[in-house]
């Protein structure tokens, strides 16, 4: 598909590239333009040719790590599978690091925040005491399955989280992907850890917190659907609820 | 939301969701600021009939129309913006979200519309 980004005369793209921490602000570099140029192409661009102290992070360059997510035009994306193109139709390319975490240097946010919460919401397999005699049998129809399939192709990106109103204004909240999460987990059969789970996401700062604005599906780049996957833990922390488990 | 990212405007929020929480929360908010007043005026009935059926006249007037109509559309958007939320949280998820926004706003008006039609 050809490349129809607008650009002057000489090829060249303006970009503005937060510098600092919380309190810095946007400098402004010239990048040559290029075909089918990424946004991570441009920053990796300024770093190598321009400016090296400029800190970013990236690393799989092909949309499976989750490791280059930045605020683009002032919205979260994966900066790797964002073409200069499509964001910068009106010819302007201000890229900052992800909101609602904290920033280290220039595109560099703490994650640990982020995965934090995952932790905290149970998002990890728990599997039975006993030991299992035989492999589970998963239907690849079956409801549960596909639920969790639903959400299970999740890279840990934090687009989401960037993208939630909510996590701005309850920074307690576990948010999107953790929650997502511990849908996905819900829905795995052979998983043991069903009632603390969602004893875990039933707080204050839980499930219930989001009030299904959907910002998180809408930015999410595979397409996943945390507002669906929340909707699911409300039920069931409202079924376990009615039946005295939580 | 807070730091650099926002630091310009918010797109975030540009989308039929933020758009159906916002109308949500405002008329909620409107509606609990309304309550007072409503228990009020009725408390005014425990004063004596003569002095409930002046002010229920009085509000006959055409400006406390408009407000009343104002008040039903909140109610009608409300109870709207309630029901479209619990179709996400207790029924499977459907596709056409931005539908169900628009259909929610739209049957607040159009309540306002038939009340104001009766007034």
């Amino acid at each position: 598909m050809q490349d129809t980004a607008p650009r002057d005369a000489s090829g060249v793209l303006a970009v503005e590239i937060w510098r600092g921490g919380t309190d810095g602000g946007f400098a402004r570099y010239e990048v040559p333009r290029r075909a089918n140029q990424t946004v991570l192409d441009v920053v990796t661009h300024v770093q190598r040719q321009i400016d090296p102290t400029l800190a970013y992070r990236f690393a799989c360059r092909v949309g499976m790590c989750g490791s280059c997510a930045m605020t683009v035009n002032g919205r979260p994306r994966w900066t790797c599978r964002t073409h200069v193109s499509k964001v910068a139709a009106d010819g302007r390319l201000a890229v900052a690091p992800l909101a609602n975490l904290p920033v280290v240097r220039d595109l560099v946010v703490d994650m640990a925040p982020f995965f934090d919460k995952w932790a905290r919401a149970e998002g990890r397999f728990i599997p039975p005491q006993e030991p299992q005699s035989d492999f589970a049998v998963v239907k690849p129809a079956s409801a549960k399955r596909r639920a969790a399939d639903a959400g299970i192709e999740c890279i840990g990106c934090a687009v989401c989280y960037a993208a939630c109103d909510i996590v701005g204004w309850l920074p307690d909240y576990l948010g999107p992907a953790a929650l997502n999460r511990a849908w996905t987990l819900v829905n795995d059969v052979r998983d043991a850890g069903r009632d603390r789970r969602l004893a875990a996401v039933a707080g204050d700062a839980g499930c219930h917190a989001c009030h299904s604005q959907q910002g998180c599906v809408s930015h999410c780049p595979k397409q996943l659907n945390p507002t669906e996957s929340i909707a699911g833990l409300k039920r069931a922390t409202a079924w376990a609820s009615l039946r005295g488990k939580l | 939301m807070s730091g650099p990212g926002f630091a310009h405007r918010n797109p975030v929020r540009a989308q039929p969701g933020y758009l159906g929480f916002l109308i949500h929360r405002v008329s909620g908010l409107a509606l609990a600021l309304f309550l007072p007043v409503h228990f009020w005026a009725l408390g005014l009935a425990l004063d004596g009939e003569a002095r409930f059926d002046a002010f229920l006249a009085w509000t006959q007037n055409p400006v406390l129309k408009l407000v009343e109509t104002v008040l039903v559309i909140l109610l009608a958007v409300h109870l709207a913006g309630g029901l479209r939320v619990l179709a996400i949280e207790f029924l499977p998820w459907h596709r056409r979200q931005k539908a169900a926004v628009a259909i929610s706003a739209g049957f607040g008006v159009a309540m306002g519309l038939i009340f104001l039609l009766n007034a």
